[in-house]
C-alpha cells in the first residue's frame, strides 16, 4: 500500500465554517502554519455555505464571501474537498479527496475541531418516506442548491429555521400549506428580550412572519407531526396539538395533502473528534447534547486539542466565529508564538464580544432544545434508526432485556450500527434508553469510531481497505 | 451538460448537485432501506445520513455532496447495497 501525501504544519483545523475559518485566520495571522480542511468544495460551513449554482446566489453581501476571500489571501494550506475520516492519538488527520479518492495526511500536533452540528429529527410514523427532509437540510436545498423539496410543503419542528424555511419556500412561489411550531407564541415572546440584543436578526424574523401572513400561510403553535403517509413518497401529513413539553395533547388534528415535508427539532453537536479521542465530555441539554468540556478558549482535556463552534455545543454562527478566533489565538499562544500579554488583550476583547452575543445565543438554543416528552410519545412501531430500520419497540425491548446504556442497546438491536453511525438517531435513542434507565449522563452515547464521516466503501483507494484501520474492540457487554 | 440516469439521458446545468437534480426532476425515492426494503430519499442534505447513497460511475456516492459532471452515469437500481452497509458496520 502506497503511503499518503503528508502535509506538515503547526496547526490543523477541521471544518471551514464560521468557527474553523476564524480559528485558521487568527492562528495564521499570529504566525502559525495552518492547514484548513473541509469536505465541501469551499469554506463557509452550513450557514455561510457557498451556492453551488450561480443562479442561487443572492445579491446581498455575504459574510461567507468575506471569509472565503480572507482565507484565500492568507498563505494557509486550504484542503477543501477532503473528508477527514480518522484522527490518531498524535492528532494526525487522515483525509480522503472526494474527487480522486487520494489519501492524504495532516501532521500538526495541534488540532482545532470545528466540525459543526447536524440535525435532530424526533421520529414519527412515516418520517422515512421520500419527500420528508430535514429542516436544516432544506436551508441547504434552498440557499445552496436553489431547489425546493416539493411543490406543496408543510414545515414543522422548532426554532428559527422554521420561519426561515417557510418564508424562503413561499418566496420562491412554493405552496406552503402551513407551519407547525412546537413552541407557543408566548415562548417566542418570552425569548424576545434575548432577541432584542440582536435587532438585525429580530428584524429578519419579523420580515419572515410578515411574509407568511401576507401569503396567508397558517402557523399552528404548539403543534407537532402525528404521522406522514404515502406509498413511495409522502402524500399526506397530519399534525396535532402538543403540551408545553412536546407530548401530544387533546384537540383536533389537521391533515394536509403535500409532496414534501420539512421537519427538524434542533441540532446536535457533532463532537466526533473529541469523542473519538476520548476527551472529557458532559451532557448539556441547552447546548444540544453531549459536548466536550473546554475552557473559554476551546482547550479540551487533551493537550493540543481545541473544540469550537456548534460541534462543541450549540451557540450559533456569531459565537462560533468568536470561539474559533479565541482557539486560534490560544493555539498560537500555547505554541509560544503569541506573547502572553498580547493574548490576554485579545482574550479580554473576545470575552466582551461573547458576553454581548450570549443572551441571543442562549435564547435561540433554548427554542431548539429537545423536549423529552416528545421523545417519550414516539409510537412503538416507529422507525428510530433509519439505517437499520430499528423501531422504538425494539429499543424498549432491548432495555427490558437488560441493556443499561446506549452501546449495550446498540449490540442488542443494531440501532446506530448503520452507515450514518448513529448520527441521525443517537440523541433520540439515548433519550429513549434514559427514559427507562436513568439520567442521560448514565446511558452515555454511541462509541465514536472511524470513519468520522460516512464515506462509501469504494470511495477509498483500491489498494486500501477498512480492514487496514486499527479499530478498538467493542466494549464487552 | 448531460448525465445518464438509469439508462435515460438527462440535460443538467453545470454546478447542479446530484441530489438536487434528481429532486427537481421528480425522483424523490432513491433507494430501498436494507432491512425492510422501504423507499428512501435524500434527507439531511449535508452528507451525514447516507440516505442518498447511489451508484455514480460505478462507485457508491452520496448524491447530496456530488456535483454533476458531463457524461456521469447514475444508477438508482440496487442502491442501498451491502457495500454501503459495510462502511458503517465495520468494527461495530
Ligand atoms: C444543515 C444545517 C443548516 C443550517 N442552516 C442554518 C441557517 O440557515 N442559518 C443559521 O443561522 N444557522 C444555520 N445552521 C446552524 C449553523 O450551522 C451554525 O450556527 C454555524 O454554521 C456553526 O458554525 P460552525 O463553524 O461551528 O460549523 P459549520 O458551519 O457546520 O461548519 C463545519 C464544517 O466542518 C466540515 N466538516 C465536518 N466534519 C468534517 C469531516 N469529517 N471532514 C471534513 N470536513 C468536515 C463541514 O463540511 C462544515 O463545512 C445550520 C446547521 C445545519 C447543521
Ligand atoms: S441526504 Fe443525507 S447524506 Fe445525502
Amino acid at each position: 500500500m502506497s503511503g499518503p501525501l503528508c502535509h506538515r504544519v503547526d496547526l490543523a483545523v477541521l471544518g471551514a465554517g464560521p468557527a474553523g475559518g476564524a480559528a485558521a485566520l487568527a492562528a495564521s495571522r499570529a504566525g502559525l502554519r495552518v492547514a484548513l480542511i473541509d469536505e465541501n468544495p469551499e469554506a463557509g460551513g452550513q450557514v455561510w455555505r457557498k451556492p453551488v449554482r450561480p443562479a442561487a446566489r443572492s445579491a446581498k453581501a455575504d459574510p461567507g464571501e468575506a471569509l472565503r476571500a480572507d482565507l484565500r489571501a492568507g498563505g494557509l494550506t486550504l484542503l477543501y474537498g477532503r473528508t477527514v475520516w480518522s484522527v490518531g492519538a498524535s492528532l494526525d488527520l487522515d483525509l480522503i479527496d472526494g474527487e480522486s479518492g487520494r489519501w492524504e495526511r495532516v501532521s500538526a500536533g495541534r488540532l482545532v475541531a470545528a466540525g459543526g452540528a447536524h440535525e435532530r429529527v424526533v421520529p414519527f410514523p412515516g418520517w422515512t418516506l421520500p419527500g420528508v427532509v430535514g429542516l436544516a437540510g432544506a436551508t441547504i436545498l434552498l440557499k445552496s442548491h436553489g431547489v425546493a423539496p416539493g411543490r406543496r410543503v408543510l414545515v414543522a419542528g422548532c426554532g428559527p429555521l422554521l420561519f426561515a424555511v417557510a418564508a424562503g419556500l413561499a418566496g420562491t412561489g412554493i405552496d406552503v400549506v402551513g407551519v407547525a411550531d412546537l413552541a407557543a407564541r408566548g415562548d417566542w415572546l418570552r425569548a424576545m428580550p434575548s432577541l432584542l440584543t440582536r435587532p438585525g436578526l429580530l428584524g429578519q424574523g419579523a420580515r419572515w412572519m410578515a411574509s407568511l401572513r401576507a401569503a396567508g400561510i397558517p402557523v399552528f403553535f404548539r403543534h407537532a407531526l402525528r404521522r406522514a403517509e404515502g406509498a413511495t413518497g409522502i402524500e399526506r401529513a397530519v399534525i396535532g396539538p402538543v403540551d408545553a413539553e412536546g407530548a401530544p395533547a387533546p384537540g383536533p388534528e389537521h391533515a394536509f395533502a403535500v409532496d414534501a415535508l420539512c421537519v427538524g427539532n434542533g441540532l446536535v453537536p457533532g463532537a466526533e473528534v473529541t469523542r473519538l479521542l476520548r476527551a472529557p465530555h458532559r451532557f448539556d441539554r441547552l447546548r444540544g447534547g453531549l459536548v466536550p468540556v473546554t475552557d473559554e478558549a476551546g482547550r479540551t482535556g487533551i493537550p493540543g486539542l481545541y473544540a469550537v463552534g456548534d460541534g462543541a455545543g450549540l451557540r450559533g454562527a456569531a459565537m462560533a466565529a468568536l470561539g474559533g478566533e479565541f482557539a486560534g489565538l490560544a493555539a498560537a499562544a500555547d505554541a509560544g508564538r503569541l506573547a502572553s500579554d498580547a493574548f490576554a488583550r485579545e482574550a479580554a476583547r473576545l470575552r466582551r464580544a461573547m458576553a454581548r452575543e450570549r443572551p441571543f445565543s442562549d435564547g435561540m438554543a433554548g427554542m431548539m432544545r429537545l423536549r423529552p416528552a416528545q421523545v417519550r410519545a414516539i409510537p412503538p412501531e416507529t422507525v428510530v434508526c433509519r439505517c437499520e430500520d430499528v423501531t422504538r419497540a425494539e429499543i424498549d425491548a432491548a432495555v427490558e432485556a437488560g441493556a443499561r446504556d446506549v452501546n449495550q442497546m446498540k449490540q442488542f438491536t443494531r440501532c446506530g450500527m448503520g452507515p450514518c453511525q448513529g448520527r441521525m438517531c443517537g440523541d433520540v435513542a439515548a433519550e429513549l434508553v434514559a427514559a427507562r434507565v436513568g439520567p442521560r449522563e448514565a446511558v452515555g452515547s454511541f462509541t465514536a469510531r472511524p470513519p468520522l464521516r460516512p464515506i462509501g466503501f469504494d470511495e477509498l483507494m483500491g489498494d486500501f481497505d477498512y480492514a487496514d484501520i486499527p479499530i478498538p474492540e467493542p466494549a464487552p457487554l | 451538460m448531460r448525465i445518464t440516469v438509469d439508462g435515460v439521458e438527462w440535460q443538467v446545468e453545470p454546478g447542479e448537485v446530484l441530489s438536487a437534480a434528481l429532486l427537481a426532476r421528480g425522483r424523490r425515492a432513491l433507494r430501498a432501506s436494507p432491512r425492510r426494503g422501504a423507499p428512501r430519499g435524500a434527507f439531511c442534505m449535508m452528507g451525514v445520513c447516507q440516505e442518498c447513497a447511489i451508484t455514480v460511475d460505478g462507485r457508491i456516492r452520496r448524491a447530496c455532496v456530488t456535483v454533476v459532471r458531463d457524461g456521469m452515469v447514475v444508477s438508482l437500481e440496487g442502491a442501498g447495497s451491502d457495500k454501503v452497509r459495510m462502511a458503517g458496520a465495520h468494527g461495530a
